[in-house]
């Protein structure tokens, strides 16, 4: 790749199969608890690691 | 999908579907919008030559395309939304619940302004705490609802949960003492205006919660205005010591200092600068969310300049960093690697299904949100959830429910949004607060910059 530099090849179609653990923290638990971010957490699916 | 956009001069490439992101020139960023639009190539080779003239040679546009080729190849530009199938899927699963917010204090020693909660009283509801054989039950209740999660999250709130800190501590050590035989692993969090913080209570905070998280507006005008005591007088003094004594006994565990702006503070990146110069290095400053009659409330017309101090909030961040003085801002957190996956981005914060919240008689609701408002019962911690027709409604709410967030670059990321926040404007929670969704597209995109910036030594 000549003219581009990627931050993340991106995996989101790659967590269909062994997604849905459940495990990952609730996301108003954390600090917003009058909005809606998902993006900012961190997957805990031992087998996704 | 392709989501393009200049920020922090760096032109970025989001690959909306797989998440991929990329920095790139020019060229290569007039290139992709064109290739979106289905233009036939030759024709994007004139409108490039005509636009940079000779600012990039034959082989720097024939390189590009090359790029462009291998990039969509391997499933990482113009990737398609495949993913409406799993919703389909998801519809049908057994959800358990896994965290809850307990409302250990229906009551508040201090008046914030903007309070969703009425000081405590939530909608009418009387001023009261949740007695230890609620709070207990409602752990009961998680346990034998969770499954097979390990991990449970509960989190103490009001009101002030320090109103009722006995019965958190009876609590923390009833759900300890459970762990093992049930085997599960609780976190416990709380969230505390301040006032009544102690050693004794940091102590405790700081070897049983996880996560605390303290509120503070900022600068001392803004808290006091906003975050007054029940006799009128400001919080700010009164906080801001305890809070610092806090995180510094607190060591490396996690916590929050957290704000709210309003209508009257739009220029709260310096109120950013302010907690970030008491020394606290993790933050978060969330936009208020009130009907629009409300002297507070956000409006249309406030976004430009909400966006301007995310951007202004954005730089200070990179300029932190890079001086190895690092400050997180809650709202641009993004894991761009080992983010969540897709049911979790899809289904979003899992009110009312995965996620309830208890009051002190041991109601529960779909979150703490909708404590108090009619209709949005579920049950109570004896009986568990009743209204299933109610649960099932929230287990429908997902990202293709949703009209506005179909086409949105940002669905993936904020997951559709706040179910509260959408019953708020538009009176039922399959719809999204606009002027929150135009905030959270800001923010995803300073997330991504500061990302390309801190890559970039």
């Amino acid at each position: 790749m000549k003219r581009v530099k990627t931050l993340t090849a991106g995996t989101l179609s790659n967590t269909v199969a062994k997604g849905g653990c459940g495990e990952c923290q609730t996301s108003c638990q954390s600090a917003c608890k009058t909005s809606c971010t998902v993006g900012n957490q961190s997957c805990e699916n031992k087998e996704n690691k | 999908m392709v989501h393009r956009y200049r920020s922090g001069g760096y032109d970025i490439v989001l690959d909306v579907a797989s998440g991929a992101v990329h920095v790139v020139d020019d060229l290569m960023y007039d290139m992709i919008g064109l290739e979106e639009e289905h233009v036939p190539r030759d024709e994007i080779i004139r409108i490039v030559k005509e636009k940079y003239k000779d600012s990039y040679s034959d082989e720097d546009i024939a390189d590009s395309f090359s790029d462009i080729d291998e990039l969509t190849e391997a499933g990482q530009l113009f990737t398609e939304d495949v993913y409406k199938d799993v919703v389909v899927d998801f519809k049908k699963r057994k959800t358990v619940v896994k965290a809850l917010c307990l409302h250990i204090a229906h009551d508040c020693n201090l008046a914030c302004k903007y309070c969703f909660a009425d000081e405590g009283e939530y909608h009418g509801q009387k001023r009261e705490l949740m007695p230890f054989e609620v709070g207990k039950q409602a752990l009961d209740f998680l346990i034998e609802n969770s499954g097979s999660r390990t991990n449970l999250e509960v989190d103490f709130f009001g009101g002030e949960p320090l109103m009722n800190f006995e019965v958190v501590k009876q609590l923390v050590a009833y759900g300890r003492s459970r762990e093992k035989e049930a085997n599960k692993n609780f976190r416990f969090t709380l969230t505390t205006n301040g006032m009544l913080l102690n050693d004794e209570v940091i102590d405790f905070c700081n070897a049983e919660m996880s996560n605390v998280v303290l509120s503070l507006d900022g600068r001392k005008e803004v808290n006091d205005r906003m975050r007054p005591t029940r006799n009128g007088k400001g919080s700010y003094d009164i906080i801001v010591p305890k809070f610092k004594h806090f995180v510094e006994k607190r060591g490396d565990k996690s916590y929050y200092v957290r704000g709210t702006f309003t209508r009257k503070n739009l220029d709260f990146y310096e109120d950013f600068k302010e907690m970030a110069d008491l020394g606290f290095t993790e933050i978060s400053i969330e936009p208020v969310v009130l009907p629009p009659e409300s002297e507070y409330a956000l409006r249309e017309e406030d976004i430009p300049k909400i966006c301007e101090e995310y951007d202004k909030l954005a730089a200070d961040i990179v300029r932190r960093a890079k001086a190895g003085k690092p400050v997180n801002f809650f709202h641009f957190k993004v894991d761009l690697t080992g983010g969540p996956c897709v049911y979790k981005r899809l289904s979003g914060c899992g009110s009312g299904t995965e996620y309830l919240a208890v009051t002190p008689q041991g109601k529960l609701f779909p979150c703490h949100q909708f404590v108090g408002i009619d209709g949005f019962e579920l049950g109570d911690v004896w009986q568990g959830v009743t209204n299933t027709e109610m649960t099932n409604e929230f287990k429908c709410c997902n990202v293709y429910a949703k009209e506005k967030c179909r086409d949105c670059f940002s669905r993936f990321y904020c997951s559709g949004g706040c179910a509260a926040n959408s019953y708020l404007f538009h009176g039922h929670i399959l719809d999204a607060y606009d002027i929150g969704c135009k905030l959270q597209q800001k923010r995803l995109e300073c997330a991504i910059m500061i990302n390309a910036a801190l890559s970039d030594n």
